[in-house]
């Protein structure tokens, strides 16, 4: 390093960073804590709660219906909108302007009046069963990202590419996977990560779909939370970011090399 | 056999024009240079020809059969895009080999890698055929996406300024290249170029779009002395043709408002004083700069001249070219 940096700016630096880590060093302090109540910083240190949840069969169930969730809501919105954020970039000329701006409507829309939308309609009005409405909820919440963020991919892709490819005799459909694809892959795998963890922190729109027997993790958070005040909750979260971590980290590595590539 | 037929083509991109009514023979096996100004629709022809875009109207046929509603991968075309095009996630070899593992031709691996090979060494990129695409100089990116429309051996080549991005040596070597593939393979070619030299040199057709018209077709002799509009005879020739006011100089035919004179059809030692502005020599040719009545006039004069700026020469026209007020040769 040359040149001295400004002690202002370096003070700065520190507290945003101890903005950014703070909750999360609060919430994996209080998770070891060996109290029965939630404080920090912990007194006592113990693996006791990361124990609790698995014996709680409530945080298991939802646990997995989380991750199903997040899982088969990211893949139906990558299946619809890879192929809609490759016409709206293929045919940018052609087609209106506003198409575009409709995929970013559900954002838009506050979750909490979307949610209740939804159990109105899907739910309650076309019978549609919960872990289904609840899927259809999850989709839309996270249909923009993946739109949005492969479309970014492709407004930066060269369609001339393309073009030479099939004009040298690759069809179509060929072309699409083994030609555009592979120069979007960023992407996709980066809209795959928005998606998922959009839906495995989605709130709003679950709290009204989740229904008898079928809830997702943060509902169960928010329901255990307002009984108890036990340091599981806290236990609960940080599972949920190594959780999460892991399935970006598997995601990276796994989509990252080989992801449609031949 | 690939005879390209096009028959009343007419293109349009909303309210703009690409081509408008063409009307087009091409000779199976002829070299066609397409010339005009950007937006004349030289590209939009080609990738009309290739079937990346749709006809409004007319009718194109390659080999006698119309292909209209064929796709291009059909069709047997290869297309070199002006600005390569390569696939930048691939190697060179990977570029070169795409086309031939294509599911129609079914080609054998080691027929591909063979044929590969070939092609790069034609174009002298055999060293870099495992260098990723991106990894490659403009010139070596060029001829990396004439090597994958080479690969394939169609019957009908597109080419849309392949050689526009090349040094000056590698250009007159791929010329020759270019001119003997085309020949060994009995091929047909559109190309489209800015390039005076490659359309004179490699044509044996040349076709001249005006604002998406196609306003002449001929051998480029014929385009090049015999100009069907003073449109076309700026196209070719390099300097350009003086265009004067048709009174400038005795002998005007009736109706005849521009004098067209070719650099090499004006005399010198006779007819009307133009004084030199400046003298160019260029050890093949010299030119000269002049002005007459105040309008410049560029001629080709002894490799030796004594000439200098400020000197007056007496100049008067040999063969030349008039057209009326809307730029029609009068003949």
């Amino acid at each position: 390093m040359t040149g001295r940096l400004h002690p202002g700016l370096i003070a700065f630096a520190v507290a945003v960073y101890i903005f950014l880590m703070g909750p999360l060093v609060i919430v994996i302090g209080a998770s070891l804590s060996d109290t029965t109540y939630l404080t920090f910083p912990p007194q006592g240190l113990t693996l006791r709660w990361f124990e609790r949840i698995f014996e709680m069969s409530a945080f298991r169930r939802t646990m997995i219906t989380s991750f199903q969730m997040a899982t088969l809501s990211t893949l139906l919105a990558l299946l619809i909108g890879i192929p809609a954020a490759y016409a709206l970039n293929r045919f940018r000329i052609a087609l209106p302007s506003w198409l575009s701006t409709l995929f970013v409507l559900p954002v838009l829309v506050p979750e909490i009046v979307l949610g209740f939308s939804l159990l109105r309609s899907v739910q309650v009005g076309a019978g549609v069963p919960v872990f289904w409405a609840l899927l259809i909820g999850h989709t839309l919440i996270v249909l923009p990202y993946a739109v949005r963020v492969v479309s970014a991919a492709l407004a930066s892709f060269d369609f001339s590419i393309e073009e030479a490819a099939i004009s040298l005799g690759s069809p179509p459909v060929k072309t699409f996977f083994t030609i555009v694809l592979p120069n979007v892959q960023a992407g996709v795998i980066a809209a795959f990560i928005l998606a998922f963890i959009t839906s495995i922190n989605d709130v709003s729109v679950s709290l009204f779909l989740t229904g008898p027997g079928i809830s997702t993790l943060p509902i169960q958070i928010l329901a255990h939370v307002e009984q108890f005040f036990d340091p599981v909750v806290a236990s609960v979260s940080v599972l949920l970011m190594v959780l999460t971590v892991a399935v970006m980290a598997v995601v990276e590595r796994t989509l990252g090399l080989t992801f449609l590539a031949k | 056999m690939a005879e390209v037929r096009l028959t009343g083509v007419t293109k349009r991109f909303g309210r703009d024009v690409g081509i408008e009514d063409v009307t087009l023979t091409v000779p199976d096996g002829a070299f066609v240079v397409l010339l005009g100004p950007t937006g004349a629709g030289k590209t939009t022809t080609l990738r009309l020809i290739s079937g990346l875009e749709t006809p409004d109207a007319g009718e194109i046929a390659i080999g006698g059969h119309v292909v209209n509603d064929l796709t291009p991968a059909q069709r047997d075309v290869a297309m070199v895009f002006q600005q390569y095009s390569l696939y930048p996630h691939m190697t060179v070899r990977d570029n070169l080999a795409f086309p031939l593992r294509s599911p129609i031709l079914k080609t054998p691996k080691d027929a591909i890698a063979a044929r590969v090979r070939e092609v790069a060494e034609v174009l002298h990129i055999a060293h870099k055929l495992d260098n990723k695409a991106t990894a490659l100089s403009g010139g070596e990116m060029q001829r990396v996406s004439i090597g994958r429309a080479l690969v394939r051996q169609p019957q009908l080549f597109l080419m849309d300024e392949p050689l526009s991005s090349l040094d000056a040596k590698l250009r007159s070597d791929l010329r020759i290249e270019l001119k003997r593939i085309q020949a060994d393979l009995g091929a047909t070619l559109l190309y489209v170029t800015h390039d005076q030299i490659e359309a004179m040199t490699m044509a044996t057709h040349v076709g001249v779009l005006d604002r998406g018209r196609l306003v002449q077709f001929g051998p480029p002799k014929e385009i090049y002395e015999n100009p069907a509009s003073l449109y076309v005879a700026g196209r070719l020739g390099l300097p350009r043709i003086n265009a004067l006011p048709a009174g400038l100089f005795p002998g005007a035919p009736a109706g005849a408002k521009t004098i067209g004179l070719r650099p090499e059809h004006i005399a010198q030692g006779e007819g009307q004083p133009a004084r030199v502005v400046r003298v160019e020599h260029l050890g093949d040719q010299t030119r000269l700069h002049l002005t007459l009545d105040g309008h410049d006039v560029i001629t080709l004069t002894d490799v030796h001249t004594d000439l200098g700026p400020g000197d007056t020469v007496a100049v008067a026209p040999r063969n030349p070219l008039y057209f009326d007020a809307r730029g029609a040769r009068i003949t």
